[in-house]
């Protein structure tokens, strides 16, 4: 069974060594309420971090 | 009425004059030197060599702002400071050369009580034979992405190159550093995955070869020497996410690379192995390393004692341990803390323009004794928040006087927001959100990684796109001065 998202692995020695995200794992990085979610949750530790450096 | 010339309107520049204005309001003047009538706000420049914004949304003219902030805005380069004056008067003075204003290639000289040199790099395109055009300017075999008009030459080539593949013929795209002494590889891996998204939305992805260059010891080192993030219960290296995102788009990668020569269509690398090779391509996008914009400084006696003030590279010396010695050595406090000059304690520089005083990354070379190492980065948010520092010493020092308490915003202290742009779309872009604390790593603090690993984490996706978004259109408002802009963190 042919799985689009593993195609890369075969390409070159460098690939198939590291790590390629599946297709869930894809979908949810363009999901739009997910990412709303991570939307605020990056927000809030960027502030914690800026917050700290000043 | 004492006087503070801010030499740079770039990021730390522009923070240091507009916070300095404001809190020194009309008892003391702030006088702005730049040779640029525009500021820029270079991280989108990205997004305008993909054509995906035009010059000016990522640029506005300064003119306005300043007379709104009753700053004296000179457009102009500075050339020469004289610290201690000279054989006729006491006073520090720098010597500029107009760029603009009518007066281009009048030269005068500015008396300072305070001065700020915040010029950032010089783009040293002429470091690696054929990246530069032997004067000093990129050269025809490559593009750049560091100014706005190279951004919009880098467009119009890509253009080119989606034409060409759109009629069936292969192109081969290199992205990457230009030299093994270079920083801000995060700017070249954002154009490399702008491009790869770009050439999908063209339907030309098949038709293209990319392969990333750099010299970095690993991916994404990014000159900091990596950083470490708690994913699913582990604590990883960046190594294993920019290595994934790599394969994911299908960008080859050689890294430890010096790149030796550019010629059209083929540049010549040495790599920390001492091999040597050559990599063809259609289209070249190399950061140039950074060097000082090569200011000269001169005694009261009208001696050269340029060395004094500046490090070899140009930068500025600052309050930074210069003489840590081997890696083994360095620590977290060699960095510096009030950017002031320790020769002359009127004269602070912020942002690019100070010396650091070693690298971040592990150094290394080759076997032939060739640097290939990444110098460190100076982000936006380390740059504005140093430029801010500055500002409040200065002023303290102006409304106080010269025992006034110095502020302090040592990297090794300070944490930096970055997003790195993978691809530009409203539902289809994504970016790596990333936060580091420290920027420097401090060992001793954080023995293992360096790190706070509670609040280092990077992942990508829409979201990071949409916060870079938002971020372009927050810190335009805020460097423009409209109503609240002091809210904004730098
Ligand atoms: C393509 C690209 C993308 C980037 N993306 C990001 C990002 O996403 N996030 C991030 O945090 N950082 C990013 N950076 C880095 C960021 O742009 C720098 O950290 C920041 O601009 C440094 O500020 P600076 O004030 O030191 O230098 P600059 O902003 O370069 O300002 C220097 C100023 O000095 C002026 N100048 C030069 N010579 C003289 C002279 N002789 N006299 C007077 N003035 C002079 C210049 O004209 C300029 O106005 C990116 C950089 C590049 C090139």
């Amino acid at each position: 069974m042919k799985k689009e998202e593993e195609i890369n692995f075969q390409k070159s020695d460098d690939f198939s060594r590291t790590m390629i995200p599946g297709s869930f794992a894809r979908k949810m990085r363009t999901c739009v309420i997910w990412q709303f979610i991570r939307f605020v949750i990056i927000n809030i530790k960027m502030i914690i971090v800026v917050g700290k450096s000043h | 009425m004492a006087r503070l010339v801010v030499l740079g309107g770039g990021v730390a520049g522009h923070t240091t004059a507009t916070f300095a204005a404001k809190w020194l309001g009309s008892a003391h003047e702030v006088v702005v030197v730049t040779p640029n009538a525009k500021w820029n706000w270079i991280p989108s420049n990205i997004w305008v060599g993909v054509g995906q914004m035009t010059k000016d949304e990522v640029t506005f003219d300064l003119a306005g702002v300043y007379a709104k902030a009753g700053i004296t805005y000179k457009q102009a380069k500075a050339v020469s400071l004289n610290p201690e004056g000279n054989t006729s008067s006491d006073k520090s003075f720098v010597t500029i050369e107009y760029t603009g204003q009518d007066k281009e290639g009048t030269s005068e000289n500015i008396e300072y009580d305070y001065i700020v040199n915040a010029t950032g790099p010089k783009l040293n395109f002429d470091a690696t034979p054929g990246l530069g055009n032997g004067e000093g300017q990129m050269g025809d075999n490559t593009v750049s992405v560091c100014t706005a008009d190279h951004a919009v030459h880098a467009s119009h080539k890509l253009t080119e190159a989606i034409e060409k593949m759109k009629k069936g013929e292969r192109q081969k795209f290199l992205v990457g550093t230009g030299h093994g002494m270079c920083t801000c590889q995060g700017a070249a891996f954002e154009y490399i995955f702008n491009i790869e998204h770009e050439l999908r939305k063209a339907g030309v992805r098949d038709m293209a070869d990319m392969k990333w260059i750099s010299n970095e010891s690993f991916l994404g080192d990014f000159g900091m020497g990596g950083l470490h993030m708690k994913v699913g219960g582990y604590v990883v290296s960046s190594k294993l996410f920019a290595e994934s995102l790599f394969a994911e788009r299908n960008v080859e990668w050689l890294i430890g690379a010096h790149t030796s020569k550019v010629e059209a269509g083929k540049v010549e690398y040495e790599l920390l192995d001492g091999s040597k090779g050559e990599e063809e391509f259609d289209f070249a996008m190399l950061i140039p390393p950074f060097a000082g914009v090569g200011l000269k400084a001169y005694d009261k006696a009208g001696e050269d004692i340029t060395g004094t003030v500046f490090a070899p590279n140009g930068f500025m010396k600052v309050d930074a341990k210069y003489d840590a010695g081997a890696y083994e050595n360095w620590k977290a406090s060699d960095w510096p803390r009030t950017y002031q000059n320790p020769t002359y304690s009127n004269m602070f520089a912020a942002g690019i323009a100070f010396a650091p005083p070693h690298i971040i990354s592990k150094p290394m070379s080759s076997p032939n004794g060739t640097p290939i190492n990444p110098t460190p980065p100076r982000t936006g948010m380390p740059s504005g928040i140093i430029g801010k520092a500055v500002a409040h010493s200065v002023c303290d020092l102006m409304t106080k006087g010269e025992s006034a308490h110095l502020h302090e915003a040592s990297m090794a202290e300070m944490g930096a927001a970055c997003v790195a742009s993978a691809g530009k779309g409203v539902f289809s872009g994504t970016a790596a959100a990333m936060t580091v604390y420290p920027v420097v790593p401090d060992f001793e603090t954080y023995p293992g990684t360096g790190r706070d690993t509670d609040y280092t984490f990077g992942e990508i996706g829409l979201a990071g796109h949409w916060i870079k978004h938002i971020l372009h259109f927050l810190f335009i408002y805020k460097a423009k001065l409209n109503p609240g802009w002091t809210l904004i963190p730098e």
